[in-house]
């Protein structure tokens, strides 16, 4: 019984102390990706940067939190979350029914179509019978992939990469007729030097079953105090006019959409 | 001979990274070996069976694997089951740490191993001999045992070094910014896969060559006062 | 835990470990092909025969296979052209050709060093003995050198199966759905992290013990005359 007691008492001891750390300054440890450009990307120093980046520094900012970014390979970045290896997703991820039944999102920050670009002057026509037996490169376990598996799955063959930057490798090397991506991402590398030789065909795809509501922050389910704060920043960089000053440094039209 | 683009730096940077993941993995992993031969010569069943247990385990699983549960799935399980508690907490391991971990825990099991095999291949005469001759057995362990079995461990130590310092190259796929993930970030931007995993690939070369002969040099000096056959 | 998940995708890593063992498989054998004249080579006192199987034994031995799967798939890309000039882009555009290449190169320097090794080992004693019976060299190699040194390289060889085993864990890297490219697909839908991964870890530790198991046997067998 005394034992018990003591026990209990040690942990409240412990809880209110680390009550006490908390409340001392919010640490937010943000999570990227580093691989999707333009969005966000590794530089040649090493650091990171990209529109999800500046976007989340600025959050930052604006919620006067000490931030911390950890960069994560897309394919763990939601079991890392969950992991607990940072608090908050911030790169490019859309906002899907499968993903909510994991993670919680923020309010969209911007959104995106997604296209498909082919071999400059390859008669690939962005039809069930023109994709016929086409091999298409996507990154794996994105909006992109889902979209590409459920309208066309039973046509193409589907090649899925680690990430984007693969993918635009192997689209440069031949071994994929076709990519299906982000038309803000595959139009970043379609103006790179090398993208020269690739362009955009078909429509752009918004198809919401697929595509999910636009593009959002994902936190862990239980934090819905640090979801409120985003959620309330997104909106103070919205007005204040810090989201048009990063929004003109990447695009030349308005990224958030209506 | 190669144009790196602005991205030498990087690579170099990643370089120091690889080494620093690498020698403390080898740290942890000397320990681990020293710690699981040391059961596995024990007359405690209960040792031996986790020594054997330890060793089983690891050689039946991809290192890629192995990295991927400490990294990933370690983590999540224990705070599911403190969830499960009504505990909340958090295991923040990064990804240095957990490559250390995972790296120097498979190592551990063929560093165990080969100090096993060092320390069976001492005579016991010399042990009784040390017994005689009054010595206590921490005494016996440190002047008669160890450096004999460091003699007989040097070579397969080496080997485990060489055969992690390439490992490491794994720890990349956990976003650890080391030689090969610096690597693949100069290949995706500058789209010449060749020219930088080719130059990667002799920095590791180099690495193992400079490991070698080390490790003859090293076998020279633990061999000093045995006479050549 | 949950362990339905585990149940639901089982036949899925199951179809996985089907590719696993495939490449295994193929690997073995092509590097097996190329190990055996690349110890002889090493062995011999040309230059022109032992440097090259130095520097190839060295290489593939001395830098990560992460890199050298790395460097045969995206590095091949940057030679688009030429190899299609050759007519081996359509070779290399596959990426379980690429995959399977690199495993090969890997494995059959490891293999060269090990046979080496056992070809060394075998007393000279009785190589002299043989040659005083009057054979000669090709019938020394085949009856005398080369049996003598299966039987010492065979334990070796068997770890080397092994690892190459579990070395084929990287081809999911480069977009192959092998048993660990599998699991990766399965926890990206699924999130079951740990459930999805010990169980893949069971599966190739099962594989790894049957394997063991096997060569334990075939040993026996090599060395029953010696009982």
């Amino acid at each position: 019984m005394k034992k018990n007691r003591l026990h209990i008492l040690l942990f409240t001891l412990l809880l209110s102390f680390s009550g006490l750390l908390q409340a001392e300054s919010i640490k937010i440890r943000m999570g990227t990706e580093g691989a999707y450009p333009p969005f966000n990307l590794i530089d040649k120093e090493g650091k990171l940067g990209g529109f999800d980046v500046e976007i989340g520094k600025a959050l930052c900012e604006a919620m006067q939190a000490d931030c911390e970014w950890v960069t994560s390979g897309w394919d763990g970045i939601i079991p890392a979350l969950l992991a607990k290896k940072f608090d908050t997703i911030i790169a490019s991820m859309s906002i899907t029914e499968e993903r909510k039944k994991q993670v919680a999102f923020t309010d969209k920050y911007y959104t995106t179509p997604v296209r498909f670009a082919r071999p400059k002057g390859m008669p690939i026509e962005i039809t069930d019978e023109g994709l016929k037996d086409k091999i298409v490169g996507v990154q794996s376990s994105t909006v992109a992939e889902n979209f590409l598996r459920g309208r066309f799955g039973e046509i193409v063959e589907v090649k899925a990469y680690g990430t984007q930057d693969e993918a635009n490798l192997d689209m440069l090397s031949g071994r994929v007729d076709l990519l299906l991506a982000d038309s803000f991402v595959l139009g970043e590398f379609l103006n790179s030097k090398d993208g020269q030789s690739i362009e955009f065909v078909g429509p752009a795809f918004t198809d919401k079953k697929y595509l999910g509501d636009g593009i959002g922050i994902a936190v862990r389910k239980e934090d819905s105090a640090l979801l409120e704060k985003l959620n309330a920043a997104i909106k103070q960089i919205r007005e204040d006019g810090t989201y048009a000053r990063i929004n003109a440094k990447y695009f030349d039209f308005d990224v958030f959409g209506e | 001979m190669f144009d790196l683009k602005g991205y030498g730096g990087l690579l170099l940077d990643g370089l120091w990274m690889t080494l620093a993941v690498g020698l403390s993995s080898m740290l942890l992993a000397l320990l681990l070996g020293l710690l699981g031969s040391w059961a596995k010569l024990s007359r405690n069943p209960i040792a031996v069976w986790f020594a054997d247990l330890y060793t089983t385990v690891v050689r039946g699983i991809p290192e890629l694997i192995l990295l991927l549960l400490v990294y990933f799935g370690i983590p999540t399980l224990i705070q599911d089951i403190a969830a499960r508690f009504g505990h909340d907490i958090t295991i923040n391991l990064n990804p240095f740490m957990a490559g250390t971990l995972a790296i120097g825990f498979i190592y551990g099991a063929f560093s165990t191993e080969v100090f096993r095999g060092a320390f069976m291949s001492i005579a016991p005469g010399q042990l009784e001999a040390a017994k005689a001759m009054g010595m206590g057995r921490s005494l016996s362990f440190r002047r008669i045992l160890l450096p004999q079995a460091m003699r007989f461990a040097l070579p397969g130590l080496g080997n485990v070094w060489m055969v992690l310092i390439k490992a490491t190259a794994l720890v990349s796929i956990i976003q650890l910014d080391e030689l090969m993930r610096k690597t693949k970030i100069a290949a995706n931007a500058t789209h010449e896969p060749f020219t930088f995993y080719f130059l990667a690939s002799l920095l590791y070369l180099g690495l193992t060559i400079i490991s070698m002969l080390v490790q003859s040099r090293a076998e020279c000096w633990a061999n000093r006062g045995v006479a050549e056959r | 835990m949950e362990f339905s998940v585990v149940w639901d995708n089982l036949p899925k890593l199951l179809q996985g470990a089907q590719l696993t063992l495939e490449i295994t498989l193929l690997s073995l054998m092509i590097g097996l092909v190329i190990a055996v004249p690349v110890a002889l080579m090493r062995r011999s006192k040309n230059p022109l025969l032992w440097m090259p199987a130095y520097g190839y034994i060295l290489y593939f031995r001395g830098t990560p296979l992460l890199i050298q799967l790395f460097l045969i798939y995206y590095g091949s890309g940057q030679f688009r052209p030429e190899l299609s000039d050759l007519g081996l882009w359509g070779l290399f555009r596959e990426a379980y050709f690429c995959g399977v290449l690199a495993l090969t190169l890997n494995t059959g320097a490891y293999t060269a060093e090990i046979f080496r090794g056992a070809i060394q080992a075998v007393p000279a004693g009785d190589v002299e003995a043989a040659k005083a019976c009057g054979m000669g060299r090709i019938l020394i190699f085949r009856r005398i050198i080369l049996p003598k040194a299966i039987r010492l390289a065979w334990p070796m060889y068997g770890n080397e199966v092994v690892f190459l085993m579990q070395a084929t864990s990287l081809v999911s890297v480069i977009t192959l759905l092998d048993l660990t490219g599998i699991a990766g697909r399965i926890i990206s839908k699924t999130f079951a992290v740990y459930e999805i991964y010990i169980m893949t870890a069971l599966l190739y530790l099962a594989i790894t013990y049957a394997i063991v198991f096997l060569f334990k046997r075939i040993e026996k067998r090599l060395n029953r005359h010696l009982a």
